[in-house]
C-alpha cells in the first residue's frame, strides 16, 4: 500500500485543509511537523518553488499548494467526494475556492498591519463575509451549496475558525455576528463535524503565537 | 452538447486568450463579445457579480467566470477533442501547480515592469525572469509543457508572449537574450493556428499600454 505523508506546521489553516480531507476519507497518513522558522532540507526539497507546507508526498512524488492536494486527495480518494460530480456545478464551487485562497493570505495581515493597511485588509474581510452571506450560502443549505461539508466548506476555514484568532491578536472585532446569520449557522454546522471538531488547533496558543510575532514585526520596524 | 455559447471578453486580456485558445483548440464555435471595461455591459454585471471582470463563459445562459476555471470546464465538457489536462492524477496535480504558480505570478510581475521604475521595476524584472527560467525548468526537453501536445499550462501561459514586447520595451531588456527556450517553445505554441489567432499583435498590445500609461499618469 502506497505511504501518505504530510509536511505541516501546528497552526496553518492550509495545513488543516488536507488533514481534514485525508480524515474524511479515512486515509491513514503519517504527519512530520515542520519548523517554519528552520525547515527541514527533506521539505526544501519537495517543494523548493515556494518552500511551504502542506506538502503530500503519495508514494514517494510530492504534491504541493493546498487546493492542488485537496483535488488529488479527492481524485486518488473518490469515496466521501468533496466536489460535485457534475462539471457546471465543479466549475461554480472551483469559484468559490479560488476566491476563498484569493482572499486568505491578504485577510491573515490582520493582526501585522496598522492604519491604513489595517483598513484596506478589513475591507478584504467584509467583502468575503459578504460574498459567504449573499452567495456561498444563499441555498439554505447545511454547508455551501450541499447537505454535506465538501471542499468549498475546507477553503473557507479561515472564517470559521481562524478570523477569531486573528481578530485577538489585532485587538480588532471584524466580525459581527448577527450582520451575518447565514455565516453564523454555517459557522457552527462545519465545526460540529465530529473531524472538523476534534482537529483544530488550540486558540490560545495561535492567539500568543501571532502577539508574539505582531511584536517582533513591529520592533523591527521601528529599528 | 455545444448549446449557446458566448464568451465575454477583452482583446488584450491574457486570461481571455486562454479560453480562446481551449476553445480554438476543440473547434468549438461560440459568440465573441468584446467588453469595453470603462463601461462594463450589465450583461458582464450580472453573469460576474462578485469580480464584475473578464473573461465570463456563458453556456445555455450560465456563467462560468475565472479563466482557468472555464479551460478545465470547456475540457470536461468538450472531452473527445484534443484533451488539454492530463489524464493521469499526479500529471493533473503537477499541471494545476504550475498553471497556479503562473496565476500567482506572471500578471502581478508583468504590470510592475511597464507600470513602474527604477529599483521596483529592476526587481520586478529580475523575478520575471526568474520565474521564466524555473518554468523552461519545468518545460525540460518537451515541445510543449503538455508533452507532445498542447496543455493546460502551456495555454495558461502562452497568452502572456503577446505582452512581452511591451515587457521589453518598458523595461528595456531582452527575455529572447534570457530565456531562449521559452521564445522556442512560444514559437512551437504559435505555429498552431488556435494560438496564433487568440493572441493579439504584440506591438498593437504595446500601443494600448502606452495609451494606458497616459491616462494612469505614468512614465
Amino acid at each position: 500500500m502506497a505511504v501518505v505523508k504530510l509536511f505541516g506546521a501546528w497552526l496553518s489553516p492550509y495545513v488543516f485543509r488536507v488533514i481534514w480531507a485525508l480524515k474524511l476519507k479515512g486515509i491513514p497518513y503519517e504527519y512530520i511537523e515542520e519548523d517554519l522558522s528552520n525547515k527541514s532540507p527533506l521539505l526544501l526539497q519537495y517543494n523548493p518553488i515556494h518552500k511551504k507546507v502542506p506538502v503530500l508526498v503519495h508514494d514517494g512524488k510530492p504534491v504541493c499548494e493546498s487546493t492542488v492536494i485537496l483535488r488529488y486527495v479527492d481524485e486518488i480518494w473518490p469515496q466521501n467526494p468533496l466536489l460535485p460530480a457534475d462539471p457546471y456545478d465543479r466549475a461554480v464551487a472551483l469559484f468559490w475556492i479560488k476566491f476563498a485562497d484569493d482572499k486568505s493570505p491578504i485577510i491573515a495581515k490582520l493582526y501585522r498591519t496598522e492604519d491604513e493597511e489595517q483598513q484596506a485588509v478589513v475591507k478584504e474581510w467584509l467583502e468575503m463575509l459578504e460574498a459567504m452571506e449573499e452567495h456561498v450560502l444563499i441555498g439554505g443549505k447545511k454547508f455551501c451549496g450541499g447537505d454535506e461539508i465538501n471542499m468549498v466548506d475546507i477553503a473557507f476555514c479561515m472564517i470559521a475558525h481562524w478570523l477569531g484568532v486573528i481578530e485577538d491578536a489585532a485587538g480588532l472585532k471584524v466580525f459581527e455576528p448577527h450582520k451575518f446569520p447565514r455565516v453564523s449557522s454555517w459557522i457552527q454546522n462545519f465545526k460540529s463535524v465530529p473531524i472538523i471538531k476534534y482537529n483544530l488547533p488550540n486558540t490560545d496558543k495561535i492567539v500568543a503565537y501571532l502577539k508574539r510575532r505582531k511584536e517582533m514585526l513591529l520592533t523591527s520596524k521601528s529599528n | 452538447m455545444a448549446g449557446e455559447l458566448v464568451l465575454l471578453d477583452f482583446w488584450p486580456s491574457p486570461f481571455g486568450m486562454r479560453s480562446r485558445i481551449a476553445l480554438a483548440e476543440k473547434g468549438i464555435p461560440y459568440e465573441y463579445r468584446e467588453e469595453d471595461l470603462r463601461n462594463k455591459s450589465d450583461l458582464l454585471l450580472q453573469m460576474n457579480p462578485v469580480h464584475k471582470k473578464i473573461p465570463v463563459l456563458i453556456h445555455n445562459g450560465k456563467p462560468v467566470c475565472e479563466s482557468v476555471i472555464q479551460v478545465q470546464y470547456i475540457d470536461e465538457v468538450w472531452h473527445d477533442k484534443a484533451p488539454l489536462i492530463p489524464s493521469d492524477p499526479y500529471q493533473r496535480a503537477v499541471a494545476r501547480f504550475w498553471v497556479d504558480f503562473i496565476d500567482k505570478k506572471m500578471y502581478e510581475l508583468g504590470s510592475k515592469i511597464w507600470k513602474t521604475k527604477g529599483e521596483e521595476q529592476a526587481n520586478a524584472k529580475k523575478e520575471f525572469i526568474e520565474c521564466l527560467k524555473l518554468l523552461e525548468g519545468e518545460l525540460g526537453d518537451k515541445t510543449y509543457f503538455g508533452g507532445e501536445s498542447l496543455g493546460y499550462v502551456d495555454v495558461a501561459l502562452v497568452p502572456f508572449y503577446s505582452w512581452f514586447y511591451a515587457y521589453e520595451k518598458c523595461g528595456d531588456f531582452s527575455i529572447e537574450a534570457e530565456c531562449p527556450k521559452m521564445i522556442a517553445w512560444v514559437k512551437r505554441c504559435m505555429q498552431k493556428e488556435s494560438v496564433a489567432k487568440s493572441l493579439p499583435d504584440q506591438e498593437k498590445v504595446y500601443e494600448f499600454i502606452l495609451q494606458l500609461k497616459k491616462v494612469f499618469g505614468i512614465e
